[in-house]
């Protein structure tokens, strides 16, 4: 939409902005840009500051220090309908006494637009409920409300779209099938999106960025498969997906590698992938990049020897296995059953190898299950 | 066979006793209403259309059918009855408009104070009713604060008084039935989500359009339910215009509480009582109808 406000138009920049609720810091010094255009996500468990962030953008909550802007105009303090800014809702908070036509009008009313039948017939069309217009909110599905709540937004074309946790109340089929939706109306009307979630597989379905939030900080930021293949602390690499990281000591260089020393045996890192600080490090492995072979099976790339299966699991496309190595670490592996070989089974001894490009090393004073248990709370 | 038979008469004693259920529940509200409100209110419509003895004793009379009465006791007392509907209207937009705000108050900017301040709404139910009123005499009286406030901001004359007034009764009135209106005020404002009045915001409307277009509307059933609790026992009140009015201040019930206990006027008494339901009746209807609320409450 071609109107006035090019100069609210552009990269959403937070800058320095910290929130504090007494003596809780729910955002510490946080600085962001999520370029313009561009599908963005906030991913991180509740309590994190994702939410609070989200909601200093839409103006209903203040920064206690730091700025916000877009494009080049600073709306720090700007009340929230001066803005060209539109969220879509937790829970929708559809306005019940209006009709669905009428929520969706409702921003555009007050702008005072001329074609409201226009634009709205256009944005039930876009979401495909034009045959609900006349209905009030209570009579709707909860994907029919969601649905609803998007359009009221985007009929405004805002220069940046607000989504608190869209997909949160919806049942797990539906919340995929909205994925693929949202992410065809964002690439459909070029709005830039912000996508708050603490559901990490929402995060990497939809978003060209994500930028991991922790404790009021941002800990890795990237697109989702920077983010998985690379992390760079180990809460990003627990929360993300599973990892197992084992600690080590790097002993030496072998060109682009590293060489680590776990538990007596050595193994491959790439420099590229290495966030250590010093030679103690976490050699980080994704479960489902290891193979899994009998014991005594020639190997190559990195192999660690010595494990025996405490644990299978069957689920369909894989299989998950519990393997303990000698150091009593049991480490996740996932095999997909698609060799026809005679299957593993609990007490086998194995022998685990991976290529060494899929090893990310992490500093080795961090805490190997940061970002774990969050993780399990939220499922 | 037999036995299929027994099980079967079982089954539909119980389905019998299931159904009755509902009934035996209601039994002792119905009981209730049908001998303290049927009963007197037949009675009292054939009161209504009793004439006096000829030659009887004060208080006798017998049952004539003389509808005019109802004309006779209206006629004679036009003055009275729109006084009362004057005297309910002003005390339900007075409260209205200091029970909203204080409503609003209570139902999103108390935080921790909320149940106390709500505590304190109630606090005066736990005196009387009559004390209470007769207090106002004493706020409205020559000692009181109001008066000399009045007189010094010369909103009223050095040697007018604010006591056996219309005002006074009016503010009586607005006194004794805002807790009715606040009440309900608070518990439909309460109820709404506050993330509505937050999506205005985000869709372009300032605080005064989101109150005029979200929370008031919301709160409408709370607004119908509040004039409503209000102004019907208003209407009828006449505690308030016999402690705190004059001769010119009396409302209808205060007339039907003479004619019943001084006058011994009993058709007449009636025949008011009747007529004043049925007006209540009538304008309530009205206004729910237009305040169109029955989906919303």
């Amino acid at each position: 939409m071609a109107d006035a406000s090019s100069s609210t138009r552009g990269d959403l920049r937070i800058v320095n902005v910290t929130k504090s609720f007494g003596d809780f810091t729910a955002v510490d010094d946080l600085t962001l840009t999520i370029p313009e255009g561009s599908f963005f996500a906030l991913l991180g468990p509740s309590g994190c500051g994702k939410t609070t962030t989200l909601r200093m953008v839409a103006g209903l909550e203040e920064p206690t220090q730091g700025s916000i802007h877009i494009g080049s105009t600073d709306i720090t303090h700007t009340r929230p309908y001066q803005r060209p800014v539109n969220t879509v809702f937790q829970n929708y908070a559809l306005f019940p006494h209006l009709s669905i036509y009428e929520n969706i009008a409702f921003g555009l009313r007050r702008r005072g637009i001329k074609d409201v039948k226009e634009a709205v017939n256009k944005v039930l069309n876009l979401v495909e409920l034009p045959h609900l217009a006349e209905r009030k909110p209570v009579q709707l599905s909860g994907g029919q409300q969601q649905r609803i709540a998007l359009a009221r937004a985007i009929v405004n074309r805002p220069a940046l779209l607000l989504l608190d946790e869209p997909l949160g109340a919806l049942d797990l089929k539906l919340r995929r099938q909205m994925q693929i939706e949202l992410k065809w109306i964002q690439t459909e009307v070029g709005i830039t999106f912000v996508h708050v979630t603490h559901d990490q597989e929402e995060a990497m379905t939809m978003a060209d960025t994500i930028a991991v939030m922790n404790e009021g900080k941002v800990e890795q930021m990237g697109t989702p498969a920077d983010l998985y293949d690379n992390p760079k602390t180990a809460f990003v690499a627990n929360f993300l997906g599973q990892s197992n990281l084992i600690e080590g000591r790097i002993e030496g260089n072998d060109g682009d590698n590293f060489v680590v020393d776990v538990f007596g045996q050595k193994i491959k890192i790439n420099k590229n992938r290495s966030h250590a600080k010093d030679s103690s490090v976490l050699a980080g492995i994704r479960p489902e990049k290891i193979r899994i072979q009998p014991a005594g099976t020639a190997m190559s790339g990195n192999v660690l020897t010595g494990g025996v299966i405490s644990d299978a699991s069957y689920i369909g496309v894989s299989t998950q296995f519990q393997v303990e190595m000698p150091w009593k670490q049991e480490l996740m592996v996932f095999e997909q059953n698609d060799d026809g070989v005679a299957p593993l089974e609990k007490g086998d001894a194995v022998t685990l190898s991976w290529e060494p490009v899929f090893t990310f090393a992490l500093d080795g004073r961090e805490d190997a299950f940061a970002g774990s248990e969050v993780h399990a709370d939220e499922e | 066979m037999a036995l299929l038979h027994a099980s079967g008469s079982k089954v539909s004693s119980l389905k019998e006793k299931r159904s009755l259920l509902p009934y035996l529940l209601l039994a002792p509200g119905i009981l209730w209403l049908f001998t303290f409100f049927i009963l007197p209110i037949v009675n009292l419509a054939q009161t209504s259309t009793q004439t006096p003895v000829t030659n009887g004793d004060t208080g006798s009379y017998e049952q004539t059918f003389r509808f005019a009465n109802y004309i006779d006791a209206f006629v004679d007392n036009k003055e009275q009855f729109s006084r009362s509907f004057i005297y309910a209207f002003l005390a339900t937009a007075l409260a209205l408009a200091i029970a909203y705000p204080l409503a609003y108050g209570i139902a999103f900017k108390s935080g921790k104070y909320k149940n106390l301040l709500l505590v304190l709404v109630v606090a005066p139910f736990f005196t009387s009713f009559l004390l209470r009123t007769i207090a106002w005499k004493q706020i409205l009286g020559e000692e009181g604060p109001v008066i000399s406030v009045f007189r010094g901001l010369h909103i009223i004359g050095q040697n007018t008084s604010l006591t056996a007034s219309a005002f006074a009764v009016v503010t009586g009135l607005t006194y004794n039935f805002l807790p009715f209106m606040t009440l309900p005020l608070y518990a439909s404002l309460e109820r709404i989500d506050p993330r509505t009045m937050e999506a205005a915001g985000d869709l372009y409307a300032n605080a005064f359009t989101t109150f005029r277009k979200v929370t008031l509307p919301l709160s409408l059933p709370g607004v119908v339910a509040g004039t409503l609790l209000t102004f019907i026992p208003a209407a009828g009140d006449y505690v308030n215009a016999a402690i705190l009015g004059n001769p010119n201040t009396k409302m209808l019930g205060n007339v039907i509480e003479s004619r019943f206990f001084k006058i011994v006027d009993y058709p007449t008494a009636a025949a008011l009582s009747f007529t004043l339901m049925t007006a209540i009746l009538i304008l309530v209807t009205v206004y729910i109808r237009k305040a169109g609320t029955e989906e919303l409450v």
